[in-house]
């Protein structure tokens, strides 16, 4: 499995999500300047999380106009999977790939612990080694991971089944206080229509690792290598 | 010519921030504040000196990165 890691300055999770995926597939990704124009052929592409050009504008705004993003957006187009944590999710909204917008969290409070998801979709590329409905715990740290689209898109993605994770309580309920950033209907991650292009606000390369305090994060990447293999 | 862009909310997208000021204006003693909505200004200085030119250009740049349309709305003023 060749993957490629698109490294922006301000970036801070692309060497986590590289040890990730380098842990589970066997071999280290490239690591892809954001200024570099041309994408080397790969089978994965990950957005990593950070701050990439420290949040100026919109949190994701620049790095989604960066040169690197036109080569990402027609492989991501063309069904190469992608997958955008955080910073990431927001580059990936901003660039269009995905519906909607990641705002200011509701509390306006930076957000840095670890929360309850449901997996929503265990029938993709991401996903399939969990279970659907199944609860896992995976850190989060963000200040603008507030999930916001108008009622009709967000009525498409449930009825689409791309809701891919939402916040909910340890016993799996989408409860408002289980909800971190006032997320629109819980949603912590969406897919896009082809069901290849995912984006999460969660951090799962965070707790892939035993070392780390837990492993909730490990079968996300297992479930990409297994997709590819 | 100068163009002033102001971005702002669309109504409708609840805004944390405007709500946190109002909340902070409340807690100053002022009272009868309704509704605070916070937006940012970017000023950009053009060599363009046709009005009809600049408003184009300015709108191809709010909608190529300015602003996002899904939870934004702008505004254009223009010296000379």
């Amino acid at each position: 499995m060749k993957s490629a890691v698109i490294v922006f300055p301000g970036a801070n999770c692309d060497r986590d999500v590289a040890v990730a995926l380098e842990r589970a597939s066997g071999i280290a990704p490239l690591m892809v300047w954001h200024r570099d124009t041309e994408l080397p052929d790969v089978d994965l592409i990950v957005l990593p999380g950070g701050f990439s050009f420290g949040d100026y504008l919109r949190c994701g705004a620049m790095a989604a106009r960066a040169p690197i993003m036109p080569a990402v957006v027609a492989r991501a187009k063309a069904g190469v999977p992608t997958v955008g944590i955080c910073n990431g999710f927001q580059a990936l909204t901003e660039a269009g790939l995905l519906p909607g917008a990641l705002m200011r969290n509701a509390g306006l409070d930076f957000v840095c612990r670890d929360v309850h998801l449901r997996v929503e979709e265990a029938d993709t590329p991401f996903t399939r080694r969990y279970e659907k409905g199944q609860v896992i715990r995976i850190p989060i740290a963000h200040g603008d991971g507030n999930y916001f689209a108008d009622d009709a898109t967000l009525d498409r993605l449930e009825g689409e089944g791309r809701v891919a994770f939402r916040y909910v309580t340890s016993d799996g309920e989408p409860t408002d206080a289980a909800n971190p950033n006032g997320s629109r209907r819980n949603i912590a991650g969406i897919l896009d229509a082809g069901g290849t292009v995912l984006g999460l606000m969660p951090h799962p390369e965070r707790l892939a690792d035993a070392a780390l305090g837990g492993e909730d994060g490990k079968p996300f990447f297992r479930s990409i290598v297994e997709h590819l293999s | 010519m100068r163009a002033k862009v102001l971005v702002t909310l669309k109504s409708g997208v609840l805004d944390p921030q405007g709500k946190a000021i109002s909340h902070a204006l409340g807690a100053l003693g002022f009272d009868g504040v309704r509704e605070v909505r916070q937006g940012k200004s970017i000023e950009i200085e053009l060599d363009e000196t046709d009005r009809t030119k600049a408003r184009a250009t300015i709108d191809s740049m709010c909608a190529k990165l300015l602003a996002n349309p899904v939870i934004e709305t702008y505004s254009v003023e223009l010296s000379e």
